[in-house]
């Protein structure tokens, strides 16, 4: 598939701030366009990435973003794929350019989140609705799936708890550069070990928190760039939206039960491993290829995961990669250079949008001081629960 | 007077007969062995694309740990908070016996996590998750199975293999 180019990038600080998410995706959208020195009449579509905790205006965010900007005749598209909501909505743009619909788009998401715990949306009750029935009959908030996880590493692969604070402690020196970071403050690990525990063996540093913030995209085709004088844009060059195969035998967010590996399957799949085979496969790259990667560390532990699920080392490796400094900035695959979620916490539909962004500074050289040397490949990956695949590869 | 026990989810579950042999309702093709749990709810077998009905069965109370955790912090609501102070719920997510399928439940009052170990046998139980004047509102529970077969370390490889 063609490549599409990433013209400007922009960002609304990740936070607490209870503010209308409006507010966030207007800034990032403005920064976005400012970066790629497009104006916004010239816009052709707004592909939004909708919030579901903030009233109608969150659901139809395409339209609330272009209107917050001015609507200026650009066709108007909003999609939610929980966390995976960004990359549907970059997704969107790249199909719509590619059609001929329009030659440059804005892709953005932004979320005000409640203190605490993400809940089922409303009050009513609904037995059958998979998310609701988690929390009302055993109590599983979304670290409980984090914790199960990471126990199984430490059965099947010895990983402990200290590995898990590694992580931590090793995104937060890369978050420390990072402006945007909602906690841009070194962590160490015992700093993460005196944390009190939330779903053991995982500790209150260890957990994404739920944030604020805002993140956007301008997008084109690769002719647009070229008639704007831009001949070495950032590409996007893979984009995964894939779901699962049956049968999921890890059970994944929202649900109380796996599928059934009696029939067809193994005990050990998870379409977890196949996200990021799409986007390699539609990029032509693979792991090898890659000068960094950010992953959706909901948890320390989930980014070792993620490692394996990416190919970056084998299956129960990736404490070894961890603890040789392989990705950590400066080494070999630096993972999570932004600081990654540990640093963010997440800000839901924006979250896959601020990770292309972070490639995107990142392939340019501005990066300041979490600046990954030559970078020229970077892959993100992320999911949204209930089965959506979330990866984007972007080379220079 | 004793307050009537009822499911807190229709459907999900039997109650036994006076707390024996309780079972989760599940769902199973008919063109090959898929189960599902929820019976209705878990995804389906795309092999099963051309059933619209699943048959009901009752599953397995019988199962090894998969793996287990606390939700240390009270959840929040559909949840109902019955302790003040709140008590972390252990939690585990348990393979059943004859399934191959995975089912997340609390274990049974008084187990900590120090209990546990991945691989562990449990039986299914029923016990209360809340209360008002008139009912008690019951759900499935684990609990180690300490009668017939010992807790035994698991050996790796079974763990792994999940069968």
């Amino acid at each position: 598939m063609e490549d599409i180019a990433i013209l400007g990038a922009g960002m609304h600080p990740w936070g607490k701030w209870g503010r209308n998410f409006v507010e966030y995706g207007a800034k990032a959208a403005r920064d976005a366009l400012a970066d790629a020195d497009v104006p916004w009449e010239d816009i052709g579509l707004v592909s939004g990435a909708n919030t579901v905790r903030n009233g109608y205006p969150g659901w139809v965010s395409g339209s609330t973003f272009a209107n917050a900007l001015g609507f200026q005749g650009a066709q108007l598209s909003s999609s939610y794929a929980a966390c995976a909501s960004g990359a549907t909505a970059l997704s969107i743009a790249r199909a719509q350019i590619h059609a001929g619909v329009c030659d440059v788009a804005l892709v953005v998401g932004a979320d005000t989140t409640p203190k605490g715990f993400f809940a089922p949306v409303g009050d009513d009750a609904r037995p059958d609705d998979p998310d609701w029935l988690r929390f009302h009959m055993v109590g599983v908030t979304n670290p409980v799936y984090f914790a199960l996880y990471a126990r199984r590493r430490m059965e099947l692969y010895g990983d402990t708890p200290h590995d898990f604070a590694t992580v931590k402690a090793k995104n937060s020196r890369h978050g420390v550069h990072n402006p945007n970071a909602r906690y841009p403050k070194e962590f160490g690990v015992e700093d993460v070990e005196n944390s009190p525990v939330v779903a053991d063996p995982l500790r209150l540093l260890e957990i994404c928190a739920t944030s604020d913030g805002g993140a956007a995209l301008v997008v084109s085709s690769m002719e647009y760039a070229k008639s704007r004088g831009i001949s070495d844009p950032v590409r996007v060059s893979g984009i995964s939206t894939v779901g699962p195969t049956y049968p999921n035998a890890i059970v994944d967010m929202p649900y109380l039960a796996s599928d059934s590996w009696n029939a067809v399957g193994d005990a050990e799949h998870t379409f977890k491993r196949d996200i990021a085979q799409v986007a390699y496969d539609e990029a032509g790259v693979g792991p090898d290829d890659l000068d960094l990667a950010e992953v959706y560390d909901l948890s320390s532990a989930y980014e070792l995961d993620w490692y394996e699920y990416l190919g970056l080392c084998a299956e129960g490796e990736a404490t070894k990669i961890l603890h040789a400094g392989d990705t950590s900035i400066g080494g070999r695959i630096p993972v999570n250079a932004s600081g990654g979620l540990g640093a963010f916490g997440e800000a839901i539909p924006a979250q896959a949008i601020a990770q292309v962004c972070e490639l995107t500074w990142q392939l340019r050289g501005q990066a300041g001081g979490r600046q990954v040397a030559d970078a020229k490949v970077g892959l993100s990956i992320n999911y949204g629960m209930f089965g959506h695949g979330s990866s984007v590869i972007v080379r220079r | 007077m004793t307050k009537t026990q009822v499911p807190a989810v229709e459907g999900l579950f039997t109650m036994g007969d006076d707390g024996e042999d309780p079972r989760l309702i599940g769902g199973k093709g008919g063109a090959r062995d898929s189960y599902f749990f929820p019976k209705n709810m878990g995804g389906n077998d795309p092999a099963l694309f051309g059933e619209t009905e699943r048959a009901e069965v009752l599953l397995s109370n019988t199962g090894t740990i998969w793996s287990f955790t606390t939700s240390s912090y009270p959840p929040p609501k559909p949840y109902v908070i019955t302790t003040e102070p709140f008590v972390p719920i252990v939690i585990a997510a348990v393979e059943l016996d004859n399934e191959k399928l995975v089912v997340l439940g609390q274990m049974a009052p008084g187990i900590v996590v120090e209990d546990l170990h991945v691989g562990m046998r449990v039986k299914m139980i029923i016990d209360v998750l809340y209360e008002d004047d008139d009912h008690q509102y019951m759900v499935w529970k684990w609990e180690p199975e300490t009668s017939g077969s010992e807790t035994q370390k698991p050996e790796a490889s079974a763990v792994q293999e999940g069968n």
